[in-house]
């Protein structure tokens, strides 16, 4: 049985907002599947007493002063911008505003 | 003088401090290389004449006036195109970035900087650093010196192909699953991951944040060791940077040079030795063994029983942290954007130009990360992972206790064929195979060439225990005084 | 279309709300979470962002340790229990005005859970339960434009200004507070000001909500008597103490009206609405959104140690409600009269006062006088209503050294109010002083002898309530600049000199 369905794939495609074709979804769904598959295998080890690893170095507590260190310009900062006006990021309209919490 | 270009960072470093050659020659001479064969090679992405040559005349500038420089004060070095490098173009192979000068240097630029080496420019990658050959740059495939129809090795083939080529005598890489040790393998030179949180990811393009790990590339165990010294240390920048110094990683390379082994015991990792490698790398793995003993090292097999884990729990956790970090890359702050045509919503805009800009490596990764963080499959997949993760670190441990270090070939197979494996994602992830547990621990882990196999370069890999990276490089070292370095064939 | 609400006092006989709250502060550290950045409020856009708050490729976050010790504070404040160990998680979604399109937040592990804030409504302490208290980073501003009044609807483009981005934000969130009945409204304002005043006297926050560095979701549900918990709406943009009032009511009146008519409620996010006082439904989603958290793998986690705790415990002041019982004792005034104070903002103002070398009443009269009535008149907080503290004092100790009289002192305070500097320099400039000159008032009230013969032999023949005549005429000879008492004594005395 596949481990994912080609409207599955679809649907990560659109939370991923990638806006992949047709031809690229059936690619990708039997690859997708392959890939999915072989990394079930973590499944196998029993888990019930080992605690997951987030972070391999043994630190905590790792805290900055509260000192203002120096800003880009806004030149700097709008400098990769694909499109700016009034020294603002300028992007299309939005849709969903719910999106937003 | 004899050329340049041929020349270890140390005895560069040597004739600059000397006075017998300037910082500018060398650089010359490296760019004069570079304009020579990569056309052939493609081991950079953009080559900076101007920067380098600035760089240059900066150090014989500050040699003149009598400063004391560093010990690798007018070397060149090549930085792989995942470091942020101020007002020169960072694309880290992607499309998505092209044209992206970052408003900042990462702090391994920095690092370079100071100590007086000369960038010559930003070396070619699997976009992203999620590839094993170069095949998914944006920007086409980088070349193997040693047969221009094969591989590289990835993701950092273009440092390590640099190397390989005499274009640059050092490099900067980045390993989030083997990506300086397996391209350094394949291409017969030297690549070593530090221990995560010794040197400092700030300004370098985030794949996977747990495990990214940039490091030193050379075609000298000495030479590693010495950029590593100038890269690593403690970064307030970055909270996962450990701030302790750095291992003293250049003395046990002298140490190691020196060709005593006595008191060092290695264990073979027995899981690395079976079926999943070719015959031609386990004969030269094999061979080796047999030249360490002959050092003096003591060598018993270790098991790891978790290892065999490794893989999938791998491309569990770096396509998840993948999937978010690459979320910024939305065509609203810098990069591409493609599709505003000014009825589009933001929506549309966005997914048109991450639709344009990622390749399709990086999009199956979104993906497959996208899933694995899904509420309903998070347990199952990123949790179990993050489970085997502490199994992997659980069998490091075990295997300290034993020896002083684990040693395995560094890749399963030599540098395959161009297209060889693109067809087959999966095949592709194969390549990491041996790499990916040290990348799960965070320990560090070096690739020394051990021999050929076919004429094609064969590397052993050696793992330490964390912030022990000095141990790898004593033994790395010691192999390196027998067998010697590997020159491919001219160009 | 209209529907008829039914009558409130109708409805929550019949239904039980559960009220519940979740409030943003934005803390008022000199640098952002995550970044060195500063704070301030009101810079050109985009000029205080670096490659961390911008989210560029490569960055990477160091938390603030100030942020977190306001936020360890905080939960102490609510008697919260500090996690001895937790993550920052990382919340994704795309939002432009996000600049990683991941949020940094917490998840399952906040830094403080599990207190409590007790709060008065009609002199009742009401206990509201805290599920949890944790930190994130605000997003950046986005401008709307091209739309009729700025807002996202209609709107053609919109730019993003990340000034805002990555500032640390407090969130804290109550427990389901059922059992308020028809008090519900204003025990979710009384609430909210009691948590404001904690943060407030913490000084982790100008926590200003007209700024926004204070913002609140209401949630509410409607059950019936015995039954279960009713389907809670989420209603977002409640930006002021009277709004958290109106959303819940208008809220319940809602939820009664739809359950009357055989109607279900949905959980759904709201948005409340400044100018009609009701709330109305954002835009639906097929589902629900999948942030998908995961522990964020750039920070490492938190551990405050129990010393730490403890230090930062000891360092608290006072909790504001424990801090008004005494201040009401110490100044001795009645519940009504506390309560007064209260309503009016002047609690610190009143103290300050005193400090300044007030009497209680003195300091109280002013306040909740002529200063509340000339806030009042303009519209303005009595704090911004142009007279300190230390002034207030001053005027009093002018009027206390016989130098003025309460007239006066009213106008004195005005040419303060009007920003024409000290009381006392006031009263000099505008030549105020009550007049203690006996030579210049004894003329003037010989004046109004001679002027008033009728008046003057009434006085001489007893009737001594006549004097009041007399004063008032030598009042307005003296443009109020004499003192009553003394005018009358004056005139009292000339009549039985001459008597
Ligand atoms: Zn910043």
């Amino acid at each position: 049985m596949a481990a994912i369905s080609r409207e599955e794939v679809a649907h990560l495609a659109r939370l991923s907002r990638l806006a992949v074709t047709e031809e690229e979804l059936d690619t990708f769904a039997g690859q997708l599947d392959v890939i999915l598959q072989a990394v079930a295998q973590v499944g196998e080890v029993t888990a019930a007493d080992i605690p997951p690893t987030s972070h391999s170095v043994p630190l905590t507590n790792v805290l900055r002063d509260d000192v203002v260190t120096p800003c880009l310009t806004p030149e700097e900062a709008l400098s990769g911008a694909p499109d700016a006006e009034e020294q603002r990021f300028r992007v299309p309209r939005i849709l969903d505003e719910d999106v937003a919490s | 003088m004899s050329d340049l270009t041929r020349m270890t960072a140390t005895e560069i470093a040597g004739l600059v401090a000397g006075g017998e050659t300037s910082a500018v020659e060398v650089t010359r001479a490296h760019l004069d290389r570079i304009a020579a064969v990569d056309d052939r090679v493609h081991a950079f992405l953009h080559v900076d004449s101007a920067g380098a040559l600035a760089a240059a005349r900066q150090v014989d500038d500050r040699r003149a006036a009598g400063e004391q420089l560093g010990p690798l004060a007018g070397v060149p070095v090549a930085v792989k195109d995942v470091l942020a490098t101020k007002g020169v173009p960072t694309t880290v192979g992607s499309k998505i970035l092209q044209g992206w000068r970052p408003p900042y240097d990462a702090t391994i630029v920095q690092r370079l900087r100071a100590a007086g080496t000369v960038m010559l420019g930003k070396t070619n990658m699997d976009e992203f650093a999620m590839g094993s050959s170069t095949e998914y740059s944006a920007y086409g495939v980088t070349h193997n010196p040693w047969d221009l129809d094969r591989i590289p090795g990835g993701s950092g083939g273009g440092s390590a192909a640099a190397l390989a080529a005499y274009e640059a005598p050092l490099a900067i890489g980045s390993d989030t699953g083997g990506s300086i040790r397996q391209p350094g393998a394949v291409t017969g030179t030297v690549g070593a991951k530090p221990t995560y949180g010794g040197t400092s990811r700030y300004g370098l393009v985030a794949f996977s944040s747990s495990l990214d790990t940039p490091g030193p590339c050379a075609r000298t165990v000495l030479d590693a060791a010495l950029l590593h010294e100038v890269i690593g240390g403690h970064d307030p920048r970055d909270s996962t940077s450990i701030p302790q110094p750095v291992p003293d990683v250049v003395a046990a390379a002298k140490l190691g040079a020196t060709g005593d082994l006595t008191g060092v015991k290695l264990g073979i990792v027995s899981e690395f030795t079976g079926e999943g490698a070719e015959p031609g790398v386990l004969a030269a793995f094999r061979e080796s063994v047999d030249a360490l003993t002959k050092l003096g090292a003591e060598i018993v097999e270790v098991s790891c029983p978790n290892f065999k884990y490794a893989l999938p729990a791998y491309y569990l956790i770096a396509p998840s942290e993948c999937s978010s970090n690459l979320a910024r890359f939305d065509g609203v702050r810098f990069g591409l954007r493609v599709g505003d045509d000014g009825n589009r919503s933001l929506e549309e805009v966005m997914s048109l130009t991450r639709e344009a800009g990622f390749g399709p490596e990086v999009k199956r990764r979104i993906m497959i990360g996208t899933y694995a963080l899904s509420s309903g499959y998070y347990d199952a997949y990123y949790g179990q992972a993050q489970k085997v993760r502490t199994l992997i670190t659980r069998d490091f441990t075990a295997a300290f206790e034993q020896v002083d270090a684990l040693i395995s070939p560094t890749t399963p197979f030599v540098a395959f064929p161009i297209g060889a494996r693109t067809s087959d994602p999966y095949q592709m992830y194969l390549a990491d195979l041996f790499t990916i547990p040290t990348n799960l621990y965070g320990g560090p882990g070096i690739s020394v060439p051990c021999g050929l196999s076919d004429g094609l370069p064969v590397g052993l890999q050696i793992m330490a225990p964390t912030m022990a990276d000095d141990r790898m490089y004593r033994v790395a070292a010691a192999l390196e005084s027998v067998v010697g370095t590997f020159t491919p064939p001219a160009l | 279309m209209t529907t008829t609400l039914p009558a409130y006092d109708e409805v929550v006989a019949r239904y039980e709300p559960v009220i519940g709250l979740e409030t943003h502060v934005e803390l008022g550290t000199n640098t952002k979470m995550f970044c060195g950045c500063p704070t301030d409020f009101g810079g050109e856009p985009n000029t205080r962002v670096c490659p961390v708050c911008l989210g560029l490729p490569g960055s990477l976050p160091v938390a603030n340790k100030a942020a977190i010790e306001a936020t360890i504070r905080i939960g102490l404040a609510l008697n919260c229990s500090i996690a001895e160990w937790c993550r920052f998680a990382r919340k994704n979604y795309f939002y432009p005005d996000m600049p990683k399109n991941f949020q940094i937040s917490q998840y399952d592990e906040p830094l403080c859970v599990d207190g409590y804030l007790d709060v008065e409504v009609n002199g009742e302490l009401v206990r509201i339960g805290i599920e949890r208290v944790h930190l994130e980073e605000d997003t950046g501003k986005t401008l709307h434009v091209g739309g009729a009044t700025g807002r996202i609807h209609g709107a053609t483009e919109s730019l993003v200004d990340y000034n805002r981005a990555g500032i640390p934000l407090v969130e804290i969130v109550t427990k389901p507070v059922p059992g308020t009945g028809a008090l519900a409204p204003e025990v979710a304002k009384a609430y909210v000001a009691e948590l404001r005043d904690v943060i407030r006297s913490l000084g982790v926050s100008d926590v200003r909500m007209e700024e926004g560095s204070l913002r609140c979701d209401v949630n509410t549900s409607l059950n019936l008597p015995g039954e279960e918990w009713g389907t809670r709406t989420e209603t977002k943009n409640v930006n002021s103490l009277r709004s958290v009032e109106r959303a819940v009511r208008s809220e319940i009146l809602r939820q009664a009206s739809v359950l009357d008519a055989g109607g279900r409620i949905f959980q759904e996010t709201r948005h409340f609405q400044e100018d009609t006082g009701d709330t109305r439904p954002g835009r639906s989603k097929e589902t629900a959104t999948d942030y998908r958290y995961f522990p964020e793998p750039d920070l490492v986690p938190l551990a405050p140690d129990a010393v730490w705790v403890a230090e930062l415990k000891a360092a608290l002041p006072e909790l504001p409600r424990l801090h008004r019982r005494r201040l009401q004792e110490q100044w001795g005034l009645s519940e009504l009269d506390m309560q007064s104070v209260l309503n009016a903002g002047a609690v610190e103002l009143i103290e300050q006062t005193i400090a300044a070398g007030a009497t209680p009443a003195a300091a109280r009269k002013w306040w909740l006088g002529e200063l509340s009535r000339r806030a009042n008149e303009t519209g303005a907080e009595l704090s911004d209503v142009g007279a300190t503290p230390e002034q207030v004092a001053e005027l009093q100790g002018l009027v206390d050294a016989g130098k003025l009289n309460d007239k006066l002192a009213r106008t004195v305070l005005e040419g303060v109010v009007a920003g024409e500097g000290s009381p006392t320099e006031v009263m000099a400039n505008r030549n105020l002083e009550v007049v203690s000159d006996t030579g210049a008032l004894t003329a003037a009230v010989d004046e109004a002898i001679a002027a008033n013969p009728g008046i003057a032999d009434k006085i001489r023949s007893g009737k001594v309530a006549a004097a009041g005549a007399l004063v008032g005429a030598v009042m307005k000879t003296t443009r109020g600049q004499a003192d009553a008492k003394t005018v009358r004594e004056l005139i009292l005395e000339r009549l039985s000199a001459q008597g």
